[in-house]
Formats: structure tokens, sequence, C-alpha cells
């Protein structure tokens, strides 16, 4: 809804023929996705997992500082892992394919506060479908921001900042309310639905476990460590919230990033749901390492492209993915992960600001588009 | 607790995947090839492994090009092998995934998955006086079995295959043989034509009074059988069949949901349920994959299918429960995986 449509100049037969390349690009991936692809994600979960077993064990010294220091760097590390590169992608159903019962999105479970049926059915069904369609996609400010100046301003948008750095700090849990879609179901007599409180019972079960196991379980374990290991699992959980919060708002806030009315998704094709995709998500770019501890969500365009594409193809799908990009002249949005942070809390506070009054798009006159 | 979401075993697996009480899995230790296209798998099974009847098959799962597929494999090894290691012998067949992985792929160390044993083409507690072997092909393996396992005082085998060279466990059966353990007929289809059951009495005249356990290609376990019932014989003939009996090869097919993994497929009216779900990443159960043993059975939510072997159409109702391994699309369905 920004004043200019950066679509505008491609004709409906263009953006089908962008649908049918991309296409192209998915079917090259999925011929050759095979025992490579296997062993790597089998690697990177028997990684994390020495590396959290490890972590946990160093914990139990934790009254020793050096001894807190490297747990509690070797937990965040062993979270994010779990979260990011393993449990978002494999919820994704990006390794059924392999049929291993222990690695497919039916009976995965995370190191998470939300259960991950619950999770599956917002972020996979919800925001993949209706990426960045203002009022049906939660993930679009967490019902809690404004983040389109065609928005109307409240007051109450004033804290968004705030409020955006508390769901930062308390992320899981953020997402695990608005699995619940909290907001909604507390009001009126809908909490009184027992499917609603029948997930309500699922998630408090899970908090409850995962409580109890970082903050009484493991410190009891470490006996005179006990508080040094209690701070150790807190700040690691802070750290995989920060770190999550971050690169998940660096997916579709930084400026540049389109979003759309709930209108003008009606009867949309193929092509054009792709074109949604590509104008409304956002790029990280920087080395490996922050490619994998981003859980390759640093691919972002990519990965809203091909949801279910195993992750670690994400980075040389991003080199085709630019081709069509520049080919049908559209941009890409990427940035440093710090260029990228930032410009998604500018525009946080920008928007805690009334602006003007909305502008109104007008429909740029079609124009042939000449290939470059 | 300690270790929520994961199990305590999803540690130990990294260290110990054969142990007590882990899923029951196997390790490769040696492929041996039999014939130029056959090989023997030596496998050392997890502690869970609770031992096979003669003539049993185990269903062993292996991840082939990444992918997990499961099939069924009769077990050679005798049952009281010292070592406790179990052996299976894989005949590759033209396009075969899994059985070409393992005649020429398979690498020693590699872990696969097992199920524990079972089947009923075996031996009767009682030894009967005399016995025939009549097998084809990779047929030959659950008979290997029971020849390695227990002897009887009169034994005849008759078996078939294209040329001497394709004998799998030749030597050892010629071994038998000379230790007057057993007397062996060899057909050699190439130069001697398809063996042709009613001639059977040539080669075996009295094959009527002997208990006769038979497994090959369905033609040959189809005359077979037919041979034996017309002799009012047929509860003398132990058959074991490796792929099922379809007739049906065509009809519309439809689009397929499994509603509980969430995927839409297109089927086509003779693919086996079992294996659209598989390709399409859905974990589903199975067993013999040949309609036996009723290890697939899965409900059908919505729409029908249609039973393979017989063209029978099954339409859904609450409780209705197919087998997926016989059964294909007949319009679009709905199954619960
Ligand atoms: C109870 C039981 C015991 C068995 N024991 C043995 C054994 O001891 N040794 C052994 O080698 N096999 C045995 N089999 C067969 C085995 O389970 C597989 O079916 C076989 O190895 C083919 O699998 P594949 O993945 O290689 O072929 P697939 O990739 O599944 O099939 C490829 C193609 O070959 C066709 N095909 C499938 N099976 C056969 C076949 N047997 N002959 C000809 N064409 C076929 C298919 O229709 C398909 O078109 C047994 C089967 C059963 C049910
Ligand atoms: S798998 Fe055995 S009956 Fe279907």
């Amino acid at each position: 809804m920004t004043a200019i449509d950066p679509t505008a100049h491609l004709t409906a037969e263009q953006i089908e023929e962008l649908g049918r390349e991309l296409d192209a690009i998915r079917d090259e991936v999925l011929a050759d996705r095979g025992e490579k692809d296997a062993a790597y994600i089998r690697k990177v979960i028997s990684a994390q997992r020495k590396l959290e077993l490890a972590s946990r064990g160093v914990l139990l010294f934790s009254i020793f500082p050096p001894a807190w220091l490297l747990g509690t760097a070797g937990l965040s590390v062993a979270k994010i892992m779990d979260n990011m590169e393993i449990g978002h992608n494999v919820l994704h159903g990006q390794w059924d394919w392999m049929r291993d019962p222990k690695i497919h999105s039916t009976t995965w479970e995370w190191d998470h506060v939300s259960p991950s049926e619950q999770w599956k059915h917002s972020h996979n069904e919800l925001h993949h479908t209706y990426t960045n369609v203002i009022g049906k996609d939660n993930d679009l400010g967490y019902g809690i921001m404004r983040v389109d100046e065609d928005q109307r301003w409240h007051p109450f948008h004033l804290g968004q900042p705030l409020w955006n750095f508390i769901n930062a700090c308390f992320f899981e849990y953020g997402i695990a309310a608005y699995d619940l879609e909290l907001g909604k179901n507390l009001r009126k007599r809908r909490r009184k639905d027992p499917e609603f409180r029948a997930r309500a019972r699922a998630v408090g079960r899970k908090i409850r476990k995962q409580v109890l196991k970082d903050y009484v379980i493991h410190p009891l374990l470490s006996g005179p460590s006990f508080l040094t290991t209690l701070a150790a699992t807190f700040t690691a959980n802070l750290v995989r919230n920060l770190w999550t919060h971050s690169v998940i708002m660096c997916g579709h806030f930084p400026e540049g990033v389109q979003v759309f009315e709930r209108r003008s998704i009606n009867g949309e094709t193929r092509g054009q749901w792709y074109l949604r995709q590509m104008m409304g998500s956002a790029n990280i770019s920087g080395s490996r390492a922050m490619h994998f501890m981003s859980g390759n969500l640093s691919h972002q365009i990519e990965h809203h492209l091909f949801p279910d594409l195993p992750s670690n193809r994400y980075a040389e799908v991003a080199v085709k993915v630019r081709v069509l990009f520049e080919k049908y002249e559209l941009e890409y949005v990427t940035g440093s992960l710090p260029k990228q942070v930032f410009s998604a809390w500018h525009k946080v506070f920008r928007l805690s600001l009334p602006n003007r009054k909305p502008k109104v798009r007008t429909p740029a006159p079609e124009k042939e588009l000449i290939a470059a | 607790m300690v270790t929520t979401p994961l199990l305590p075993s999803d540690y130990l697996d990294l260290v110990s995947p054969l142990r007590a009480g882990a899923d029951l899995r196997g390790r490769i230790e040696a492929v041996h090839p039999e014939t130029g296209d056959a090989a023997t798998v030596v496998i050392k099974p997890g502690r869970g492994w609770r031992g096979h009847t003669a003539g049993q098959y185990v269903r062993i799962g292996v991840d082939v090009d990444g992918r997990r597929l499961w099939r069924a494999y009769s077990l050679t090894s005798p049952t009281d092998r010292r070592d406790g290691r179990i052996t299976i012998t894989v005949k590759a067949i033209p396009d075969g995934k899994v059985s070409n992985h393992l005649v020429r792929r398979a690498a020693p160390g590699t872990l696969v998955h097992l199920d524990q044993p079972t089947g009923d083409f075996v031996l009767p507690q009682a030894k009967p006086a005399k016995v025939l072997y009549l097998t084809a092909g990779s047929g030959i393996t659950p008979v290997m079995g029971m020849l390695r396992d227990t002897g009887f005082d009169d034994v005849v085998m008759v078996h078939c295959a294209p040329q001497p060279q394709d004998v799998i466990f030749r030597d050892e059966l010629h071994r038998l043989a000379a230790d007057r353990k057993l007397r062996l007929t060899e057909v050699h289809t190439a130069t001697d034509g398809r063996l042709d059951i009613a001639r059977l009495g040539e080669l075996v005249p009295d094959w009527a009074e002997r208990e006769t356990w038979a497994c090959g290609p369905a033609g040959l376990l189809d005359a077979a059988e037919e041979h034996w019932t017309e002799h009012g014989l047929r509860v003398r003939l132990h058959t074991e069949r490796f792929r099922p009996r379809t007739v049906v090869t065509g009809g519309d097919g439809g689009e397929v949901t499994f509603s509980a993994t969430g995927t839409t497929v297109d089927a086509d009216g003779a693919t086996p349920l079992l294996d659209v779900g598989e390709e399409a990443g859905v974990l589903m159960p199975s067993g013999c994959r040949i309609g036996i043993c009723f290890g697939c059975v899965t409900p059908l939510k919505a729409g029908a299918v249609r039973d393979l072997r017989t063209g029978e159409i099954t339409e859904a109702e609450p409780g209705v429960l197919i087998q997926t391994c016989v059964s294909a699309a007949a319009g679009p369905c709905d199954i619960e995986r």
C-alpha cells in the first residue's frame, strides 16, 4: 500500500511467466534432493544435541565464572540451532521427504513454549498463506503494532517500541500467545470454547515442562551452582529470544517491504502469489555462520517462495532468484543484519506516531516491460 | 523431564543405536556377492532382536538417496548362528530401488532399521517324512534358511533359474547334494524352458506324498496352487509370495488428501496408496507391502478406493479401514495419515 505499486510495470502474462520460472527453480532442487541433504540435517541435529549436552554438563559447575560463560554461550547457540535451523525448518516439512519418523513435521517437538502443532497452524497455514496481508497475517506486528501508514493510528501505538522490546525479550511466550490467538480468544465468550481451552491447556503443559527443565531440574542438578545455572538458562533463553526476534523482524519489517490489502489477494493466481512473497519479504546478507544461525531465514525471500525446500539449499536458490528479480525489474530487499535490524526498528518508531493522512495508491499506468 | 522436549533415548541413540530398549536397528557388517545380481547382506541386529524361525522374513528400512524405504526380505541365516548375526539375500531387479542399493551400494557400517521377524512360511513342529522344496530365482531364499536350519531324512529340491551361474547358493546346494542331505534338480529355463508343473511328476515321481514349500514368481506359484488343488492336496502345499497378486492395472485415480499431514497429491488408479503417500513424504505405516500382514491399515475418511487384487471398490464410512499397500485411489479420497 505504498503510494506506488512497485509491480505495476508487470503484465498479467509476465507474472505468470515469472511463476513458471520459479517453479522450474523449485523442480531443479527437487530433482537432486537426496543423500547429501539427508546427511546434512542429521549432522546438524547430532551436533546440536552434543552441544546442548556438553553445555549443560559444563553448567553443572557454573559457579566458576569461566564455566558459566562457556556453558551459557553453548546453550544459547544450541537453543538457537534447535529453534531455527532445525525446529522451524523440520516443522515446515522441509525434511518430510526423508520419511524418517524421527525427523518429520508431524512428530517433531522443539525447545520452545509453543507446542509445535499450534505453531505449525499459525505459522505454516496462516503466515505463509497470508504473508503480509494486513488483518490476516498475525506475524505482521503480532497484533500489537502498527506496521503501515494506512493503518489507523491509536494512542496505544505510542508505546509500540516498548511493546516490541518486551516481545523480543519474551519472544517465545509472545509466539505461544499469538499461536493461541490470545487477544481474540480472551475477548467475548470465546474463552469458554472447549477447543480453545484444550489448546490453552496444551500450551500450559508445554510451558510447565520447559520451565521445570530450565529453571528447576537443571539448577537442582547443579547443586552448589543452583543460582548460577538458573541465571545461565535464563540468559540462554533471553539470548535465543532476542536473536530469533531480530532475525524474524528482518524478514518482513524493513523499509522497502510491501504489505497488502485484504481484498488484493482474492482470486490470486500462482504467479501473483509468488510475486507477493517476493515483495513481502526481505533478506539478510552475511557470512555462512550468520545464515546458519538464522536457520537460513536470512534467505527469507527464498524461504517464502519455497517454504518446503530444505534450508541448506536456499543459498544456491538465492542466486537464481536474484536473477529473476533483475529480469523483472523488482527490488530485492536485502542488507546486513545491523542495517536491517535498524531499518525494522526505525519503522516501529516511525509508525508509533501518527502520519499525516493515509496516502492513496495511484494505479500506475500499465507499461511494457523492457527486459534487461 | 530432564531432556524435554526430547527423550533420553534421542541422546543415547547418538552413541549406542543398537542398545537394548532402542528402536530396533541393525548394522550392515558385510555384503557378499552371490551371483552377478544377487548378494548376501550380513547384519548385526540390535539387542532387542527376538530371533526368527526358519523361513520367516524381516522388514528392513533402508535410506536410499536419503529416503527411508521399507522392504521385506527372507532370512537366509540359520536360527542358531553363533555370532548372532542375521543374513538376507537380495536379488537386484531392474529399476528396483532397494534391491539395487543393497546389492551394489550398501556399505559396511551403515545402520538399517528392522522389525521383528514374522511370517508363517515355516516348517511344522512334527517332522514330515518326505519334503519337496520348489523354488525359482530369488525364491530360494526362505528355503535356504530352512535348509541351513533343519535337516530331514528325505528332501528333494527343484530349483529354476535362467542359467547355472544365476543359481544363488549353487556351491552350497551342490555340497548338500554331495553329502546326500538333498536331491537337487536344477531347471535352467534359458535352455530348458519354463518348468511345466503338470510334468512335475517326471522330475519328482512321489511329489504327491511330499509336504511341499514353494517360493518364486507368481506364474510358478499360481500353477502350483492349481495343480495341488486339482489333486486334492492343497493342504500339503505352502507358498510364499514376494509380490501381491494384483489383477487391476488401471481405472480412474483421483486427488488423494493425507489429512493428518496436510498433503494433497494426484494419484492414478493403479499405484498403491502406500507408494503414493510415501512419495509425498507422508509417514505411512507398512509391513509386507503385498496385502497379507495388515501392517498398513489406515482409516479412509472420505472418497473411494479400489482393491488392486480384486477390483472391488470400498467407500468411506466411519470406521472403514483400508490396506494401503493393495488399494489405489478410485476418485478423490482422504486418507487419515
Ligand atoms: C515376504 C517377502 C519376502 C521377500 N524376500 C525376498 C528375498 O529374500 N530376496 C529378494 O531379493 N526379495 C525378496 N522380497 C522382495 C522384496 O521385498 C522387494 O520387493 C524387492 O527387492 C524389490 O524391491 P525394490 O525396491 O528393489 O523394487 P521397487 O523399486 O519397489 O520396484 C521396481 C519395479 O520392479 C517391480 N518389482 C517389484 N518387485 C519385483 C520382483 N520381485 N520381481 C520383479 N519385479 C518386481 C515393481 O513393480 C516396479 O515396477 C520379498 C518380498 C516379500 C513380500
Ligand atoms: S503392508 Fe502388509 S498388508 Fe499392507
